[in-house]
């Protein structure tokens, strides 16, 4: 036994170590992921007995305004989502100094991550407070008029992701501040020695040697866009009438709010959730697979 | 044989007595009364059920408010309760087609409570059965400041004629005269009820809300012609899209608005920032067609057994005892509301025997409250139609096409 | 080391930088900063509209004591530990192995199963809801601390395994080549090779995994009920009422839930910063 062991350990120690974690992850993860696919041909209550409609919820979100109008404002939370990403990197660059007491400051600056994102959404939406709020004041100073944001059809959904581009600029901020650390400064000194400087420095050395903090940014703050749930949610319930509605609150709305009993059509958005989710995944992976076939 | 039979007998009855008393004494109640007033009332209420029946141990599970509207999803099929609070109307709906609750007519006959109860019977019987027992509502209407009334020379409105001029003279002096936060949609739903109740009726409201009518109809036209009125002559606060019910009461407070379409439940955050009695008046909403009787709202709490109960015997006696006039006397006196009870006695608070004098008087039927009344898509459908209307009265077709559609795919 | 260390930098530009820092702070944290006013004023202030002015009245004891007395806030804190650092322990140690797994073997299906992982990663959580609730009423541990913490330990597994496999993956495999050339086993490599070079992988990920585990709010709601396994995250909602918001409560209950995981993040710094070899040794 323990010579079968040693021969082949090689090629049975990855079927080791990847039991455990594979197998908790398919039993919660990949087998409810089958199960909800299946339940979006059914109509269902979630309470009581399920009934199979086939295709029928798909056809009908082909006609629903709604998954429209929320496919489209989940496009525009992918796009300027990833403004966290460039945000994130010039605040760590900003923080990685040596002075005393950076530790703290870097503390705080991380502090927007970790407070409830309940509580940014209502800081955020009495920021914007029509009558009382500070947005419409700092307008005022600067001469434009006054505006509802989240009270406006057109500007709502800008609105909301300023909020949320503060809590993921922290995140983003935390790992370019982590990649940072492991930049080789023996290449640094190298360039500086050519009289590289700035941005050339940043572009040319930096940079490609953040990739991986890059990607891991690039991850997390997509998967954040196509989540955005506790601050629609808060800030204006996917208001105002379902104007700032994206796709995992339109599914909530459907299967799980007060008013939401449709397990089956919620379950349907949720695949097509997932959908639009797997060609920003396979678009990833076949540029990872690519870099790494070019190592 | 008949000795065997006997023996028999007696041991399947110990069997089923011993069965019985397991469970008996024990009783599980959840319930999302999580506010100080409804937390102490449920407080007393089961202090009070345990002191009159010693054998029974009560074991209270207290959940927050909102996160109770997912979670009995999902505790009626898992670790159900004996018993459960929920709504009247078709709010229960869902629950009782999917079997999740138990329905009780046992101990309406038994309590006599088809007389006591009758003003609410209606709301908790669906399919002729009863599937709950209510103990406390309250009433809708306008919340007034009355200070600025006076000031400005306004009698109390009782018709829409004079509805209008008020808001007129209102305008007129700077003060907008009715305000709304309609972030979270309810609140407009519920000027929506009382312009259709008083435009065409509590029967047609009624079938409006199951889906019964067409909502491209002439009738529903005519209230959101009302509705138009309304708008035209500026009667709401700007931007109300963006508050909530809460924030809204601001302008209200600062006397910058005069008059709030809401529930009873204002009454207490408006005294709380500091208004007085001799600021604050009620009235019920203005008459808009003499030939209409004039219908109120009146949203109902109830408590329910879940089918899947351990212990329903015991469970039994606590909504026996929770439907008695003096239970629901003591627990709306905490709770600030209204009992159901015919036998109760309401507290002495001005705004509680307003409306307790104008729901008693109602010739006109009492409604639930729209989200409650109409089935939950519909609910969500109209009310987000609402508050479009609101701020775009000039997609009114559009609109009324919408929540026409939803309606037409729930009743096929 | 970059930018340019600011030692390195004339006087002035250090003098800007060193008032730089604390302005760009408060700017920073504004919103948190209007959070802690919140958490001070009394509900008449939120009433009245008065969101961004000077409180009229300061009820900082008052709202600090409230919550803890109002709700068992010390519970809930409690029960957010209980299912956190599990979770943190469970989830980072099955990804170390994962990770391992994916990032130093070469075998048919390796891409395929780290695609796996980080697909159902990207799966918009609530539409696993159901199935995971009935699974977990089938195994008996519905309205347990360890239902939940089993939940998230899978879940998490996805982003970790993400993130530890591209971390072994930029390691320096010579290492491993020349402990298995001295016939080390595969276990071996792992904790005595490894694992030491993952100390500030495990450090980050710990604190990232223990933040969201600790800000979850919908996945305690599906599988726990009650105060005796409900988190932190619950109970700052049962601070609302039914009809009048306690914003001024909810705001103090969430700077005292904040706490922990910027404690942790302060305390993990060190590991962060120091040797730190992504790449660094090529």
């Amino acid at each position: 036994m323990r010579d079968y062991w040693r021969i082949n350990q090689q090629r049975l120690a990855p079927v080791l170590f990847l039991m455990p974690g594979l197998l908790m992850f398919v039993v919660y993860v990949i087998v409810p992921i089958f199960q909800s696919v299946d339940v979006s041909f059914y109509a269902w209550d979630g309470l009581g007995e399920k009934e199979y409609v086939g295709i029928a919820n798909y056809v009908e979100l082909m006609d629903d305004e709604a998954f429209y109008t929320s496919l489209k404002n989940n496009v525009i939370w992918l796009v300027l989502y990833m403004l966290a990403i460039p945000a994130g990197l010039f605040v760590a660059l900003f923080l990685n100094q040596n002075v005393r007491g950076i530790r703290i400051y870097k503390s705080l600056f991380f502090f927007p991550f970790v407070i409830s994102q309940v509580v940014v959404g209502l800081v955020f939406s009495w920021f914007y407070d029509p009558s009382y709020g500070l947005f419409n004041k700092v307008l005022g100073f600067f001469g434009a008029d006054p505006m509802a944001i989240l009270a406006d059809e057109d500007w709502v959904t800008y609105g909301i992701i300023i909020a949320g581009l503060w809590p993921q600029t922290a995140y983003c901020m935390i790992l370019y501040l982590t990649g940072l650390n492991a930049v080789d400064s023996e290449q640094i000194e190298a360039a500086r020695l050519d009289n590289a400087k700035g941005l050339k420095l940043l572009w040319y050395i930096i940079l490609p040697q953040l990739r991986p903090a890059t990607f891991i940014a690039m991850v997390v703050t997509i998967i954040g866009a196509l989540r955005s749930f506790d601050l629609v949610s808060i800030m204006t319930n996917g208001g105002p009438w379902g104007s700032s509605r994206v796709l995992a609150f339109y599914m909530y709305e459907q299967a799980f709010s007060e008013y939401g009993f449709r397990m089956g059509y919620g379950a349907a958005i949720a695949v097509v959730l997932l959908a639009i989710m797997m060609i920003y995944i396979a678009a990833f992976l076949y540029k990872m697979y690519r870099d790494e076939r070019g190592h | 044989m008949l000795h065997n039979k006997k023996t028999l007998a007696a041991l399947f009855t110990a069997a089923s007595m011993m069965s019985v008393s397991a469970f008996s004494g024990e009783l599980v109640i959840n319930t999302d009364t999580s506010d100080p007033a409804p937390k102490a009332a449920f407080e007393t209420l089961i202090a009070g059920f345990e002191a009159e029946n010693p054998d029974v141990n009560v074991t209270w599970n207290l959940f927050d408010h909102e996160g109770y509207k997912t979670s009995i999803r999902n505790f009626l099929t898992a670790d159900a309760p004996d018993l459960a609070n929920w709504y009247a109307g078709n709010r229960m709906l869902p629950y009782v087609n999917a079997g999740l609750f138990e329905p009780v007519d046992d101990v309406w006959a038994a309590n006599g409570l088809n007389e006591s109860l009758s003003s609410a019977a209606a709301s908790m019987t669906i399919d002729d059965k009863k599937w709950g027992v209510p103990y406390t509502y309250y009433n809708w209407g306008v919340y007034y400041r009355k200070d600025i009334f006076e000031q400005n020379n306004i009698a109390v409105p009782t018709d829409w004629a004079a509805f209008m001029a008020a808001g007129e003279t209102l305008n007129a002096a700077g003060i907008t005269p009715i305000t709304i936060g309609t972030k979270y949609l309810w609140t407009a739903a519920g000027v929506f009820d009382y312009l259709n109740l008083r435009t065409n009726g509590y029967d047609f409201h009624m079938a409006l809300t199951k889906g019964e009518v067409s909502w491209t109809d002439d009738r529903v036209k005519a209230t959101m012609a009302h509705w138009k009125e309304l708008l035209d002559a500026d009667f709401f606060i700007e931007n109300h899209a963006a508050y909530s019910w809460q924030e809204a009461l601001a302008p209200m407070i600062q006397g910058k608005a005069a008059m709030y379409v809401m529930g009873n439940f204002a009454v207490a955050p408006l005294r709380d920032a500091g208004l007085t009695d001799d600021q604050l008046g009620f009235f019920q909403f203005p008459m808009i067609d003499a030939g209409v009787p004039m219908a109120e709202e009146a949203p109902t709490d109830t408590m329910h057994i879940p089918a899947n109960a351990k212990n329903k015997v015991d469970a039994k006696r606590f909504l026996a005892y929770l439907a008695r006039a003096d239970v629901q006397s003591e627990m709306n006196a905490t709770l600030g509301q209204l009992p159901i009870n015919s036998g109760s006695t309401v507290s002495d608070d001005k705004f509680l025997q307003a409306g307790y004098e104008m729901l008693s008087t109602t010739d006109g039927g009492i409604a639930q409250f729209f989200d409650r009344d109409a089935p939950a898509e519909i609910a969500s459908a109209g009310m987000e139609g609402f508050q479009e209307f609101m701020v775009k009265p000039e997609r009114l077709e559009t609109i009324l096409k919408r929540i026409e559609k939803v309606r037409a795919r729930v009743y096929k | 080391m970059f930018p340019k260390p600011i030692e390195k930098t004339a006087p002035p530009v250090r003098a800007l930088y060193k008032i730089a820092l604390p302005v760009a702070l408060i700017i920073w944290l504004l919103p948190l900063l209007a959070v802690a006013l919140t958490s001070f004023r009394s509900q008449a202030d939120i009433l009245n509209g008065n969101y961004w002015g000077w409180p009229t009245s300061f009820n900082m004891m008052e709202n600090y004591t409230a919550i803890f007395e109002n709700t068992p806030i010390g519970k809930y804190i409690f029960n957010s530990f209980r299912v956190t650092i599990p979770t943190v322990i469970g989830a980072v140690s099955l990804s170390c192995m994962t990770g391992f797994a994916l990032a130093v073997y070469k075998f048919k299906g390796n891409l395929l199963l780290f695609f796996l992982f980080v697909a159902g990663n990207f799966v918009p959580f609530q539409i696993l809801m159901v199935p995971v609730r009935d699974f977990t009423v089938n195994l008996g541990i519905y309205n347990t601390i360890s239902g939940l913490a089993l939940f998230h330990i899978a879940f998490q597994t996805g982003f970790c395994t993400l993130f530890m496999r591209n971390f072994i993956k930029a390691l320096p495999f010579e290492l491993i080549e020349a402990a298995r050339v001295e016939g080390v086993s595969e276990i071996r490599i792992f904790w005595y090779v490894v694992l030491p070079l993952m100390k500030p992988a495990i450090a980050a990920l710990s604190v990232l995994i223990f933040t969201f585990i600790w800000n979850d709010y919908f996945w305690a709601m599906v599988l726990t009920q009650g105060a005796d396994t409900q988190p932190i995250t619950a109970g700052l909602k049962s601070l609302n009422g039914q009809w009048v918001s306690s914003w001024h409560l909810v705001s103090a209950g969430s700077i005292v839930a904040a706490m922990p995981p910027v404690i942790m993040f302060f305390l993990m710094q060190r590991h962060f910063i120091a040797g730190l070899t992504l790449g660094a040794v090529k």
